[in-house]
């Protein structure tokens, strides 16, 4: 019987210890990280970097037949495209436009989103919060398909909803839709219908997380609680309103193209033609006109080095003045 | 004292003004919502004299029995449901297996990859070469050049991985791993049922954004057959270049009320039982980006 029990027991030390298996080579390599990142490596390389190649055609007068490579150089050392955009009529219209539309869209929707989360901020009574947060969400489910459908039934002419209304305030009955001047009113407004809920979602989060003991300070300074908002809540967001403001900014020109090509009728074209827009007709014009792949391409890049250049100077701006910087 | 109780008295006024004025806000943004809704529910006549407001007028459901008759909007349904499942399930998968080495400080490529991943947020060929692109690789008129271009998100991935690497503590899969889990089944046992939140917010973003997309068919896609949606919906809505109504006027005018209900009820049903992920999501993604 001892003797068992002695066996039993007569571990040596390093059998008690319970040691890892030694990592194969495979594992060690992070072999099998890699397959699991790969199929989104060979997804971003073949949908975000191949397509680079294709810029080299805004360069170029490109033909289906001689391909990306084949197709001969523009004059101008390749430049011509550029420059015929640069010098075309519609140019200064499409930069105004397109500017127009952003920065009324920047401004708005960077500062209204913050002001309702700090009144929402506000509400104490749980019930109320969540029925106004549930309801201010859900215009941003709709498409945008959907809600400029829903911009053309209102504002359709003489009986439309809005139309009526608008004619009551001494406006003409047709509809607004076709009007170049209400455009970029009708484009802000409804953005910012669909988003002013999501957007202060972020502004929500960060003021959850302001120290209640600042309020506590406050209060017994005297502090209000109009004065404890401006005072309190509103510094506290700043860093992420800049980050938010800087990141739009360096959006500036790209304006979103879906809402912008679906609200286009031939009454407001003058006003809603936008670079991306102007891209798409050229590309892809109606009635058997012929793409212009180069040129549509020399514009898309042409946005795009600009967008970068704003970018990179809103942001070395906002870390001088600010501290506060994307990278 | 006498002051003190003032104060709070002015707080009650306070929070009260403050709260109807919110909930006023929320009623005036939900409006036009209603009038839609009612006038799906309403006489053609009604609706096209503009007399419908937030209750329905001669209140009929054949708007609702008609437009399950519109082949072309049903079609359209139907390969919209398609295009959401498959595109949910790829995006979310890439998503998810890609993120989980970029939390893994001992992962060899990671700053390659982090840099290789973050240029694409800056960087992009545009409208023609991308379309080139799907043209030369085929896809043109598929269903996949719906599904495919756009399906990762570089965005969300970052999301992912800050998710993954700060609210999984790492010992737990040291603890795995000594218990002789490879990397493969850490991610399966342990990371993701950890990750359920952040699963739920991206397959709602999937969802929300395969349903209502319009760009990819608006480029690549050309049959009819093929159309999502929201491509039927802008004929039908936008262009009104449709047979909706069969040539009443007043009926089509109707229907498009009943489509745009139909058409955004799906999201609309099912948001707010993700409202707690989502905002979540959301302020995860601001901080971090």
């Amino acid at each position: 019987m001892t003797n068992i029990k002695e066996k039993e027991f007569n571990f040596s030390k390093e059998e008690l210890i319970r040691k890892p298996k030694p990592r194969s080579l495979w594992s060690k390599w992070g072999l099998t990280l890699f397959l699991m990142a790969l199929p989104t490596i060979i997804y971003i390389f073949v949908f975000h970097y191949m397509p680079l190649e294709g810029l080299i055609i805004s360069f170029k007068d490109y033909n289906a037949i001689q391909g990306i490579w084949g197709s001969p150089w523009t004059s101008m050392n390749g430049f011509k495209y550029f420059y015929t955009f640069v010098t075309s009529p519609n140019f200064w219209t499409l930069v105004k436009n397109t500017l127009v539309l952003s920065i009324l869209s920047i401004i708005f929707n960077s500062t209204l989103p913050i002001i309702y989360a700090l009144f929402l901020n506000e509400v104490k009574y749980k019930w109320a919060k969540k029925t106004v947060q549930i309801i201010m969400y859900a215009p941003y489910f709709i498409s945008t398909v959907v809600l400029v459908g829903i911009l053309f039934i209102l504002f359709r002419a003489d009986t439309g909803v809005l139309t009526k209304m608008l004619v009551s305030l001494g406006f003409d009955s047709t509809s607004a839709m076709t009007n170049p001047k209400a455009f970029a009113s009708i484009y802000v407004i409804s953005g910012l219908w669909q988003g002013l809920g999501w957007w202060s979602i972020v502004y929500m989060g960060s003021l959850a997380n302001v120290d209640p003991n600042l309020h506590d300070a406050a209060k017994i300074d005297g502090a209000g609680r109009f004065r404890r908002i401006f005072a309190v809540n509103f510094p506290s967001i700043v860093p992420l309103a800049i980050i938010m403001l800087i990141m739009s900014i360096g959006n500036i020109l790209n304006v979103g193209f879906e809402k912008v090509y679906l609200m286009y009728t031939a009454g407001n074209s003058v006003s809603s033609e936008i670079i991306s827009t102007y891209v798409y007709r050229v590309s892809f014009p109606t009635y058997g006109g012929i793409p212009q792949y180069s040129y549509a391409t020399a514009i898309g890049l042409f946005n795009s080095v600009i967008n970068i250049i704003i970018l990179v100077s809103a942001n070395f701006i906002s870390k001088k003045v600010s501290d506060n910087s994307l990278w | 004292m006498v002051r003190f109780s003032r104060r709070i008295n002015r707080d009650k006024v306070f929070d009260v003004v403050i709260t109807v004025i919110m909930l006023l806000i929320a009623l005036l943004f939900l409006i036009p919502l209603i009038n839609v809704l009612a006038c799906s529910f309403s006489s053609p006549d009604s609706v096209v004299a503009g007399e419908v407001g937030l209750i329905p007028v001669g209140f009929t459901l054949d708007g609702y029995k008609d437009i399950f008759k519109e082949e072309s909007l049903m079609r359209g349904f139907l390969n919209s449901l398609l295009y959401t499942f498959l595109g949910t399930v790829i995006q979310v998968s890439l998503q998810m297996l890609c993120a989980y080495p970029l939390s893994r400080k001992d992962f060899k490529g990671r700053r390659f990859l982090n840099i290789f991943l973050t240029l694409t947020m800056f960087i992009s060929g545009g409208m023609i070469p991308t379309y080139l692109l799907i043209s030369n690789l085929n896809m043109l008129d598929t269903m996949w050049a719906i599904i495919i271009p756009g399906c990762v998100s570089v965005f969300n991935i970052i999301v992912i991985r800050t998710y993954m690497s700060t609210s999984i503590p790492g010992e737990l899969q040291e603890a795995a791993r000594i218990d002789g889990c490879g990397d493969f089944q850490i991610f399966l046992k342990i990371i993701l049922p950890l990750c359920r939140p952040i699963i739920f917010v991206m397959v709602l973003y999937a969802i929300v954004g395969y349903w209502n997309s319009y760009f990819n068919s608006l480029l690549y896609v050309q049959s009819t057959n093929l159309y999502p949606l929201q491509r039927v919906l802008q004929d039908m809505l936008v262009s009104n270049n449709s047979s909706l109504g069969n040539g009443d006027p007043n009926k089509a005018e109707q229907l498009k009320y009943v489509t745009i209900v139909i058409s955004s009820l799906p999201l609309l049903v099912i948001y707010p039982f993700f409202q707690k992920y989502f905002e979540k999501g959301v302020v995860m993604g601001g901080v971090k980006g």
